[in-house]
C-alpha cells in the first residue's frame, strides 16, 4: 500500500509527511514527525491526552486520520508556548501545581487553550464539563480547575486573590 | 540533624517543581516517547480464554511474514524455580512473576500473555499476532472469590496448597494462604457487649488506571549488555526482575527511568521488559513495546475484589469491646493479594481490647493483582468504617464521637503486634471537629458521611548524591522515580540544608548504573526515605564545605558555621573573614580537596504511620440512583508538608480515586470469563465534572524519625472515601449500601427494595 | 500488509462512484469518532474509506422553508453554536451536544451518529422525535427518508452500498412547539447512554398538547418511536396523571437487554423516569417558560 503525501501547517510551520491510511494524526505526530508531547492514553477518544486543535477546533488526534490533516492548521502542545515564553496557561499550571505525573498535562493545556479561545469567562461548571474529556488520575482535578479559573481571570485582565 | 523546630526558609514553601516546564510544554519524555535506530515494535499475543491448557503454539506463519524479526513464547525464557522475594511493595514469587509475564502450560486469565512478536511496523506486528496459532484446551474457570473457595471450584494451580493451616493440606486449593490475627478474647468481648453490629460487604476489583500505558524500549547488545528505557515505580525493580526472569547479572542491565505517567502501585511489577529483551536478543535490534489501554485493563494488575464480614460489639457508652473480621481477598491468577495489610488496617485506627481477624488470599481466573495505593486498606476500611457508622447510629452516638472514644493513641497496641508511636490520629479528629465543613449543618436533601483511614507508610533503602557544581550550583540525584513531585520535595530539603533557594538545586532521577540501589517508589516512602538520604548527603556536603572554609581561613573546623548558604567564622574569636558562599568554595575546590560531592545510602526506619479523615456530603437522585458528591473535605496528618501543594495534590487525587472506587469503577465479566469493559469508556474513572473541589486539610504532627518531620502522604487518602460516601448515602436515604461500586442501578435497587 | 485506501471526493457524484465501485468493504467517514475506534480495535477492517467532508454542503447549517437543513457531517460544536437552530430545536442540539467530550464534539456528526446505528446514540432519539428527514444520495439519485427508517439493527442501516446521507431536514416549527432530550449515564459525562429519551411537542394556547413524538434509546435493538407514549400526551396538559401514564407507556415500550451498561429492570424504570423529565422540559420550553439546557 502506497503511503499518502500530506501537507499541513503544524505549530505554524509548513510540514509534509507520508502516512498510511490507518495511521491516526496521533500516530503521525508521535511516530512520523516526532512530536511526542501529544500522548496516547487510550487511542479511543476517551482520555484526551492526545488533544490538539485542528482549524480552531479541539479534537482528539487519535480520532483523526493522518490523511485528513491535508491542508489543515494544527496546534499541538509543542506549539502553545511562544519560543521560550510559556503561555499563561502553562505558567498557571506550574504555579498551581496542577500536575503530578504530567502525562495528561499536554492534553489538558491544549484543551484549556481551546476553552479560553472560545469562552474567556467560564464558570467552574463550564470548565469542568469542557475538560471532562481529559482524564487525570493524579490530581482529582482540583488544582487543574483552579489553574484554569485563575488563568482565565488573568487573561481577562482581572486578578484573583 | 533534625530541623523540626528550626526556622525553615525553603521547606514548607511552594516553588515550581524542577520538572515542571518540561511537563507543561510536552518535552518530558515518558516511556513511549523514546526511539532507537532500527527499532522494532513488539506486541503480545494474549489468551482469549479465562482458563485453558496451551496444547501447542505454532509461530511459523508469523515468522514467515515479511517484516517479522522475532517471535518468543515461554520456551524462550528460563523455567524459574519458586522463590519468594520482597522487591516490590509486597511479597513476590519470581516463578509466579515469570509465569505471569509469559504463560507456560496454562493460560490463567483472559489477557494472559502467551507469545510475543517483534516486527518493523506496528501493523505488521499486529498481523503477525493473528498468524500465531495457539491450540487451547479450554478449562472450567472461576472468577468470583467465594466461588473460587468452594470445594468443587476449578483449581488454577495443582501445586498450590493452602499455607497457614494445620495440618498441612494434601489437596491443592485456590486458597493460597490463611492469615489470622488475635488480640485478647473476642468471643468473651462480644458476650460483654451491649450492642452488636454485623455486616457483610463486597468490593470489586478496581484498576489503578494510570493514564500512561506500560511501555519500554529494550536493546540487547551482542556482548550481553542490555539497556532498558522504561517507566515504572522502580527502575531497580525492573533491573532485578528482568535479570531474574532471564537469568542475567544485574551489572549487565542498565535501566533508564523514563518519566512515569502515573502508577499508584500498578507499576511496581513488570509485564513487558523481559519480553522486550528476549525479542531484542533474538532479533538483534532494539524493541519497543507499549500496551494498548485494553491490554492495560486485561493484562495488568487491578487490586483485589473482596468479601468482608465485620462484627463489632460495644458498650452503651460507645466503648468497643470486641471486633471481628473475616476477609476474603481475590488475588487474581497468582497468590499475593494484599490480604496482610487488609487484616491489619481495618482496625488499626482503634484501641480495641479484643480482636479476631481471619484473612484468605484466594486465586481465581483474573489478572494477577498489583499494588494499588495503600494496598488492601481501602477494602477493609470500607467494611469497618461502614460498620462503625451503623454502630454509631444504633448507639445514638455521633459518628465523630464514637471514633474519638475508641481512637488509637500513642502507646495503643495494635491487634497485629506493633504499638502505635508518634501518631497524629487525635489531631486529625480534632481537626474534623473544628472544621467548617463538619460544623455546617447538612443541606436539605443531602447526607453527610465521615470515615477515617490508616496506612503504615514505609521507609527502606535509598541512595542520594549531592554535587556542588563548579559554579556553586547544586545537583541532587536519587534512585527514586518521581511519580508526583518528589524531585521538588527532595531538592527543597537539600536546598534547606545548604541554605540556598530551591531553584539553586536541580534534582534528577539517576539510572541504575549511576546511583546506588534504591527501593521502588511505593509505600509513600520517597519523601521520607530518599529525602532522608538526600538530607544526609547535603549535610555531608555542608560538613565538607565547612572543612574547606576552615582550611582556607586556617582556623579549626568547629570555628566555622554554615548559614544561608555561606561559611562564616563562628563568632569573633574565630577571626574576621569574609563569608564564603557556595560559588566561592566551588572555585577553590581543586585546592581544597577536589570535587565537592557526597553520597549517602540509608535503610530508613520509622516511617511514621498516617491517619486521615474524610467528610463527604452527597445528594442522591432517588429515581435514577445517581449519587452526586456535593462537598468533600479530606483531613490528614502529613507530619510535615515539604511542598504543601503536592501534599494537597496527593490527598485530592487519592480522594478522587476513592470516589471512583465508591461509585462506578469495577471489572465487568461476561459468562465466558472475559472482561467486558476494558476501556475508559466503560471502566468509569471520575471525570472533571464528576467531582467537586476537594478541600485538603494538612495536619502536621511531626514524625520525629525524619529530619523535617515528614511522613508518607500518598496512600492514606484513598482509604476513607468509599465508607465516607456510603455513610453519606446512608445519611441521605436511610439505606446501607454494602456492595461496591454504589452505582446508580444498585442504589436504585436498594431504594426500591426498601419500598 | 493491509491495503486500506483513502479518498476524499469533492462532489456527491465522485463519492457515489467510489462507493459503488469499491471492491471490498467501503466505509463513509464523517467525523470518524466511531469509525476510527472500530478501525483501531480491529473490529472493522475496511478496504476503502471515503471521506465525505470535502463535498460542498455536507458541512454547514442553512434555513429553508422555515425549517433547517443541517449538513450531514457538520461537527457537533458547529451545530451547538447555531443560535437560531438551538432556539427552534433545543432538544436536537442538546442531544448532539451530549455525544462524548468537547474533543469529540469537534468531530462527531448527526450522520455518523445515525449510521453507526447504535441503539444508544444520543442524537438519534432527538432526531426521531423531531421527525427529521435524511437526504440520502446514491447512484439512483437523491431520496428523502424519515430518519427512523435508516437504522435497522445494531450496526446496520437501510442504506445501499453506494448511498450516504448528505443532509438532514428539520421541519418548520409552529408556535408553542419545542423539544428536549435527556439521557441517563452513570457519570456526568463521557458515558454511553444507559437510556435516552427525546420528546417533541406542540401545545395549544391552553397548554394542551396537540402533537407529540416520543422516542427512546438503548431500550431496543434500535432507537424506537413510542406512539403509545405520544398518544398519552396528545390532548392533555402535563399533569400528574399524564406523567404517570407517560411513565407507564415508556416502560411498556422498553424492551432492553442486560449488558455492561445496564440491566433490563433498571433500564425499564429509567425509561419511565426520563420520559417524565423530558416531557416536563419540552412542555416548559413549548410554553415559553424556559429554553435552557436540560443537563
Amino acid at each position: 500500500m502506497a503511503k499518502s503525501y500530506v501537507s499541513a501547517t503544524i505549530n505554524g510551520e509548513q510540514t509534509e509527511f507520508l502516512c498510511e491510511t490507518q495511521q491516526t494524526l496521533l500516530d503521525v505526530l508521535r511516530d512520523v514527525i516526532g512530536l511526542t508531547g501529544s500522548k496516547e492514553g487510550c487511542a479511543s477518544g476517551d482520555c484526551g491526552a492526545c488533544s490538539v486543535i485542528v482549524d480552531g477546533r479541539l479534537v482528539c488526534s487519535c480520532l483523526v486520520l493522518g490523511v485528513e490533516a491535508e491542508g489543515k492548521t494544527i496546534t499541538t502542545i509543542e506549539g502553545i508556548a511562544q519560543g521560550d515564553h510559556l503561555h499563561p496557561i502553562q505558567q498557571k499550571f506550574l504555579e498551581h501545581a496542577a500536575l503530578q505525573c504530567g502525562f495528561c498535562t499536554p492534553g489538558l493545556i491544549v484543551a484549556t487553550k481551546a476553552l479560553l479561545d472560545e469562552n474567556p469567562n467560564p464558570t467552574e461548571t463550564e470548565a469542568r464539563y469542557w475538560l471532562a474529556g481529559n482524564l487525570c488520575r493524579c490530581t482529582g482535578y482540583d488544582k487543574v480547575i483552579r489553574a484554569v479559573m485563575d488563568v482565565a481571570a488573568e487573561m481577562r485582565g482581572e486578578t484573583v486573590g | 540533624m533534625n530541623y523540626i523546630a528550626s526556622d525553615l526558609k525553603v521547606v514548607g514553601t511552594r516553588p515550581i517543581r524542577p520538572d515542571g516546564v518540561d511537563k507543561v510544554t510536552g518535552r518530558a519524555l515518558f516511556a513511549a516517547d523514546t526511539r532507537a535506530a532500527g527499532m522494532l515494535w513488539g506486541k503480545i499475543k494474549r489468551s482469549p480464554h479465562a482458563h485453558a491448557r496451551i496444547l501447542s503454539i505454532d509461530t511459523s506463519k508469523a515468522m514467515a511474514l515479511p517484516g517479522v524479526k522475532a517471535v518468543v513464547t515461554a520456551e524462550d525464557f528460563p523455567d524459574i524455580a519458586s522463590e519468594e522475594a520482597f522487591v516490590g511493595e509486597g511479597p513476590m514469587n519470581f516463578r509466579d512473576l515469570a509465569l505471569n509475564v509469559m504463560a507456560r502450560g496454562k493460560a490463567l486469565y483472559e489477557g494472559h500473555a502467551v507469545a510475543a512478536v517483534a516486527a518493523t511496523t506496528q501493523a505488521i506486528a499486529d498481523q503477525a499476532l493473528d498468524l500465531i496459532d495457539v491450540k487451547y484446551e479450554v478449562l472450567p474457570f472461576v472468577i468470583d472469590v467465594e466461588a473460587a473457595m468452594a470445594p468443587d471450584a476449578p483449581i488454577l494451580h495443582d501445586d498450590l496448597f493452602t499455607a497457614g493451616v494445620t495440618p498441612v493440606p494434601t489437596k491443592p486449593s485456590n486458597i493460597a494462604k490463611v492469615v489470622t490475627f488475635k488480640k485478647g478474647d473476642a468471643e468473651a468481648g462480644f458476650k460483654d457487649a451491649d450492642v452488636i453490629i454485623e455486616g457483610r460487604y463486597t468490593t470489586q476489583p478496581v484498576h489503578q488506571a494510570y493514564i500512561e500505558p506500560h511501555a519500554c524500549l529494550a536493546t540487547y547488545s551482542p556482548d550481553g549488555q542490555i539497556n532498558i528505557h522504561a517507566s515504572s515505580q522502580g527502575h531497580f525493580m525492573i533491573r532485578a526482575y528482568t535479570a531474574k526472569l532471564l537469568g542475567l547479572e544485574l551489572s549487565d542491565i542498565r535501566v533508564n527511568p523514563a518519566e512515569i505517567g502515573g502508577g499508584f502501585g500498578g507499576k511496581t511489577l513488570i509485564y513487558l521488559e523481559p519480553v522486550a529483551v528476549a525479542l531484542s536478543k533474538k532479533a538483534g535490534r532494539s524493541v519497543k513495546m507499549q500496551m494498548t489501554r485494553e491490554e492495560v485493563f486485561r493484562g495488568s494488575g487491578p487490586t483485589s475484589g473482596a468479601t468482608i464480614e465485620v462484627k463489632l460489639g460495644a458498650k452503651k457508652d460507645g466503648t468497643i469491646v470486641a471486633a471481628k473480621q473475616v476477609l476474603k481477598y481475590q488475588a487474581g491468577a497468582f497468590p499475593g493479594s494484599p490480604i496482610g495489610p487488609g487484616c491489619m488496617c481495618g482496625f488499626a485506627m482503634y484501641d480495641l481490647p479484643n480482636v479476631d481477624v481471619v484473612g484468605y488470599d484466594v486465586v481465581s481466573n483474573r489478572p494477577k493483582v498489583a499494588a494499588y495505593r495503600a494496598p488492601g486498606a481501602p477494602i477493609t476500611s470500607f467494611a469497618v468504617e461502614s460498620a462503625m457508622d451503623e454502630l454509631a447510629l444504633k448507639l445514638g452516638i455521633d459518628a465523630l464521637t464514637l471514633r474519638e472514644k475508641n481512637a488509637a493513641k500513642n502507646g495503643t497496641k495494635t491487634h497485629y503486634g506493633p504499638t502505635h508511636q508518634n501518631i497524629g490520629f487525635t489531631a486529625v479528629l480534632d481537626a474534623v471537629k473544628s472544621h467548617a465543613h463538619w460544623k455546617t449543618p447538612v443541606k436539605e436533601g443531602q447526607g453527610r458521611g465521615l470515615a477515617v483511614g490508616f496506612w503504615f507508610n514505609i521507609g527502606g533503602e535509598s541512595t542520594a548524591t549531592v554535587h556542588v557544581n563548579e559554579d556553586g550550583s547544586v545537583t541532587a540525584a536519587t534512585g527514586s522515580p518521581d511519580i508526583g513531585g518528589s524531585r521538588a520535595s527532595i531538592g527543597m530539603m537539600v536546598a534547606e540544608v545548604l541554605g540556598v533557594p530551591a531553584e539553586r538545586v536541580r534534582t534528577v532521577v539517576a539510572d541504575t548504573a549511576s546511583i546506588g540501589f534504591t527501593h521502588l517508589t511505593g509505600g509513600s516512602r520517597v519523601t521520607f526515605a530518599t529525602g532522608m538520604a538526600a538530607t544526609q548527603a547535603a549535610e555531608k556536603v555542608v560538613d565538607d564545605l565547612k572543612r574547606r572554609a576552615a582550611a582556607t581561613w586556617e582556623i579549626p573546623v568547629d570555628a566555622v558555621e554554615w548559614k544561608d548558604g555561606k561559611a562564616y567564622p563562628a563568632g569573633s574569636n574565630a577571626g574576621a573573614f569574609e563569608p564564603l558562599d557556595l560559588a566561592a568554595l566551588a572555585l577553590k575546590a581543586a585546592r581544597t580537596g577536589g570535587p565537592i560531592a557526597a553520597e549517602v545510602a540509608v535503610n530508613a526506619q520509622g516511617a511514621g504511620a498516617g491517619f486521615g479523615a474524610h467528610i463527604a456530603d452527597v445528594s442522591v437522585d432517588k429515581e435514577t440512583g445517581h449519587v452526586t458528591i456535593e462537598r468533600y473535605t479530606a483531613i490528614q496528618d502529613v507530619g510535615k508538608a515539604i511542598h504543601p501543594s503536592y501534599v494537597e495534590g496527593q490527598i485530592q487525587g487519592g480522594a478522587a480515586q476513592g470516589i471512583g472506587w465508591a461509585l462506578n469503577e469495577e471489572y465487568i465479566y461476561n459468562a465466558k470469563g472475559q472482561m467486558e469493559n476494558a476501556g475508559f469508556l466503560d471502566y468509569r474513572v471520575p471525570v472533571a465534572s464528576d467531582v467537586p473541589m476537594i478541600e485538603a486539610v494538612l495536619v502536621e504532627v511531626p514524625n520525629p524519625r525524619h529530619p523535617f518531620g515528614a511522613r508518607g502522604v500518598g496512600e492514606v487518602p484513598i482509604v476513607p472515601p468509599m465508607a465516607a460516601i456510603a455513610n453519606a448515602i446512608r445519611s441521605a436515604t436511610g439505606l446501607r449500601m454494602v456492595d461496591l461500586p454504589m452505582s446508580p442501578p444498585k442504589v436504585r435497587a436498594a431504594i426500591d427494595a426498601a419500598g | 500488509m493491509s491495503s486500506l485506501s483513502y479518498a476524499a471526493p469533492t462532489s456527491v457524484d465522485d463519492a457515489v462512484k467510489l462507493l459503488a465501485g469499491a471492491s471490498g468493504l467501503a466505509k463513509v467517514l464523517s467525523g470518524g469518532t466511531d469509525l476510527l475506534v472500530q478501525l483501531r480495535s480491529g473490529r472493522l477492517k475496511p478496504d476503502l474509506i471515503v471521506d465525505t467532508k470535502k463535498i460542498p454542503g455536507i458541512i454547514g447549517i442553512r434555513e429553508e422553508n422555515g425549517g433547517f437543513v443541517i449538513g450531514a457531517a457538520t461537527p457537533g460544536a458547529e451545530v451547538e453554536a447555531h443560535a437560531k437552530l438551538k432556539a427552534a430545536w433545543p432538544g436536537v442540539v442538546e442531544a448532539l451536544d451530549l455525544i462524548g467530550s468537547t474533543q469529540v464534539q469537534g468531530r462527531c456528526s448527526l450522520a455518523g451518529n445515525l449510521c453507526n446505528a447504535s441503539p444508544a446514540a444520543d442524537s438519534v432519539p432527538a432526531l426521531y422525535a423531531a421527525g427529521a428527514i435524511a437526504v440520502v444520495v446514491g447512484s439512483k439519485g437523491k431520496r428523502e427518508v424519515p430518519v427512523e427508517q435508516i437504522p435497522t439493527a445494531p450496526g446496520r442501516t437501510s442504506l445501499a452500498k453506494d448511498e450516504f446521507i448528505l443532509e438532514f431536514k428539520l421541519p418548520a416549527r409552529p408556535a408553542r412547539a419545542s423539544d428536549a432530550y435527556l439521557r441517563f449515564i452513570p457519570r456526568t459525562e463521557m458515558d454511553i447512554a444507559v437510556v435516552g429519551c427525546g420528546i417533541s411537542v406542540t401545545l395549544n394556547e391552553k397548554g394542551v398538547c396537540t402533537a407529540a413524538r416520543v422516542s427512546l434509546g438503548a431500550v431496543a435493538p434500535t432507537v424506537i418511536l413510542v406512539q403509545a407514549a405520544a398518544d398519552v400526551l396528545i390532548g392533555h396538559t402535563l399533569d400528574a396523571d399524564t406523567l404517570a401514564k407517560l411513565d407507564a407507556a415508556a416502560q411498556a415500550a422498553a424492551k432492553p437487554i442486560t449488558d455492561k451498561r445496564g440491566t433490563i429492570e433498571y433500564r425499564t424504570k429509567i425509561a419511565g423516569v426520563l420520559a417524565r423529565r423530558v416531557a416536563a422540559i419540552a412542555f416548559d420550553r413549548a410554553s415559553g417558560k424556559t429554553n435552557g439546557k436540560a443537563h
